[in-house]
């Protein structure tokens, strides 16, 4: 296998609200490609640990490198890291008062300073790729949840990112909904888009990750590939977890 | 002419708006203009406060002089809207029209002491209401900016900010209909508004009851058409619920065309 890039590592997070300690001591990395599913039990800490990626929330302890630099270090520009790791969320938080293409339109021109017609392009590209385009006029508050959710995977591929957080993407959608959306995610896993995706989805786990990692209590139990994880668990935990989805 | 003492109620009231007609709607012009721009000036003033209160500290990011800064401008803002929030207008004019002459030697005219006084108190009760206009957007859209690189500044003005002026046009509306009946407290800095008038008029005559029914319908009918045209203003913002639908085979052609862009 050829060498790939190592885009981020993680050693020794913590984080803690208070007294209670939602992480202790993660280590993982992310490598160029990686397509990396972070399963487990809700209150595991799946979530905070993707907040903690992109500093919406600020780690205890610990380092998050970014190309070998460390970006909970106070002298990091925080905001040039942000528009190379884009997010996706659960509920999609597409901005209320824009357009779908001003959605979409509104980081690369203000955040980027690319020119409107650059930017126009760029929306309407990535809005074409999530079946959207035709939607550019209308306010989110129009559309249906798996419509937001995708046009908000065309607002955070619109910034170019290296890699793309989505922190439960379906689970604020119907079944039919949650297919659309899956779909958008598999074709960009197959396009080698890097991904780290917090998901309830096992199917879509098991068929599209390169590597799974099992969280519980704020611990990372057990990570291996998509075939180890799913095929032959070796802990306890994850074999009582992964027992409780039948159709896998 | 019957003398005034044999005149019936309706009589009177046709005299009054014969004699001093005029005079009742230069009065009520000069309530509408210091209402008008000091509602104007106190939303701005409103919008400043109220961005500064909601400016977040990073203690690890921020240098000390910086949150020093802003925690001291946060300190003395919030100081300025107690103060004017919690004294009434009627002594904030008569403080800023004598004293500041007496004690400063600050010759404010009554016209720069009106709009002054009006527009500094609807600042500070505006700044509460943008305060929480500020709040009341969901999390989740700073959230949202944040993720995608902008800093707190770019969300605010891209992104919280319109969404907040939505929240608070009923908080605007609110002010201006309070103003326009507030200014009467002016006439104590003898600003000739429809207030002063009235006294004036019904000094002359004792007509009392009569001039005060058609003062009460002057105002009522500047309040009513004011939240008219409020919410004719939010229905305009609100803007259409229909959008078009852009066909797909023409999409190549309109890259450059379609979509009407807010962005700037």
């Amino acid at each position: 296998m050829s060498e790939k890039e190592r885009i981020l590592e993680i050693t020794h997070l913590v984080k803690s609200f208070g007294s209670h300690e939602v992480l202790k001591d993660i280590h993982f990395s992310v490598d160029q490609g990686d397509v990396i599913s972070i399963i487990g039990a809700s209150g595991s800490g799946k979530s905070t640990l993707l907040r903690c990626i992109n500093l919406l929330e600020t780690p205890t302890s610990g380092s998050i490198l970014y190309h070998g630099k460390d970006i909970t270090d106070a002298k990091m520009n925080i905001y040039a890291y942000r528009e190379k790791v884009g997010m996706v969320f659960q509920n999609f938080n597409l901005f209320h008062n824009l357009t779908v293409l001003d959605n979409c339109m509104v980081g690369p021109i203000k955040v980027k300073k690319k020119k409107k017609e650059e930017a126009r392009e760029l929306a309407m590209t990535f809005l074409h790729k999530v079946d959207m385009e035709q939607f550019i006029n209308a306010k989110p508050r129009q559309l249906s949840g798996g419509q937001q959710q995708r046009v908000a995977i065309a607002r955070a591929l619109a910034m170019e990112p290296e890699i793309l957080l989505f922190d439960e993407p379906t689970s604020a959608l119907d079944p039919q909904m949650v297919g659309e959306v899956l779909n958008v995610m598999t074709t960009l896993a197959e396009e080698g888009m890097t991904m780290l995706i917090v998901t309830h989805e096992m199917a879509f786990a098991r068929d599209v990750s390169s590597h799974v990692v099992f969280m519980a209590d704020g611990v990372i139990e057990e990570e291996g590939s998509s075939e180890e994880v799913f095929g032959n668990p070796q802990k306890e935990k994850t074999k009582d977890f992964l027992s409780r989805f039948r159709n896998l | 002419m019957a003398s005034i003492s044999e005149m019936s109620f309706w009589q009177r009231i046709i005299f009054l708006l014969q004699q001093y007609g005029s005079s009742y709607l230069k009065g009520a012009g000069t309530t509408l203009v210091i209402a008008l721009v000091s509602t104007f000036i106190g939303c701005l003033i409103g919008f400043a406060v109220g961005i500064v209160q909601t400016i977040p500290l990073d203690p690890k990011r921020d240098s000390k002089v910086k949150r020093l800064l802003i925690q001291l401008s946060k300190i003395l803002l919030k100081a300025y809207v107690e103060l004017f929030r919690g004294t009434p207008m009627i002594v904030q004019a008569v403080f800023i029209y004598y004293g500041a002459a007496q004690v400063f030697d600050i010759h404010l005219g009554m016209w720069q002491s009106a709009f002054l006084v009006v527009s500094i108190n609807t600042g500070a009760y505006m700044a509460e209401s943008v305060r929480g206009g500020i709040i009341s957007v969901d999390p989740g859209q700073m959230e949202g900016a944040k993720a995608i690189g902008m800093t707190h500044f770019q969300a605010m003005v891209n992104v919280i900010l319109p969404q907040a002026f939505r929240n608070i046009i009923p908080q605007i509306g609110n002010n201006f209909i309070i103003n326009i009946k507030d200014t009467s407290v002016l006439s104590i800095i003898s600003i000739v508004d429809l207030f002063f008038v009235h006294k004036s008029v019904a000094g002359a005559y004792y007509t009392y009851f009569e001039s005060a029914t058609i003062v009460m319908a002057i105002y009522l009918t500047m309040t009513l058409i004011a939240s008219k045209l409020l919410n004719l203003w939010e229905r305009y913002l609100d803007g259409n619920d229909n959008y078009e639908l852009v066909d797909k085979m023409d999409i190549g052609n309109q890259m450059h065309s379609a979509g009407r862009s807010a962005v700037r």
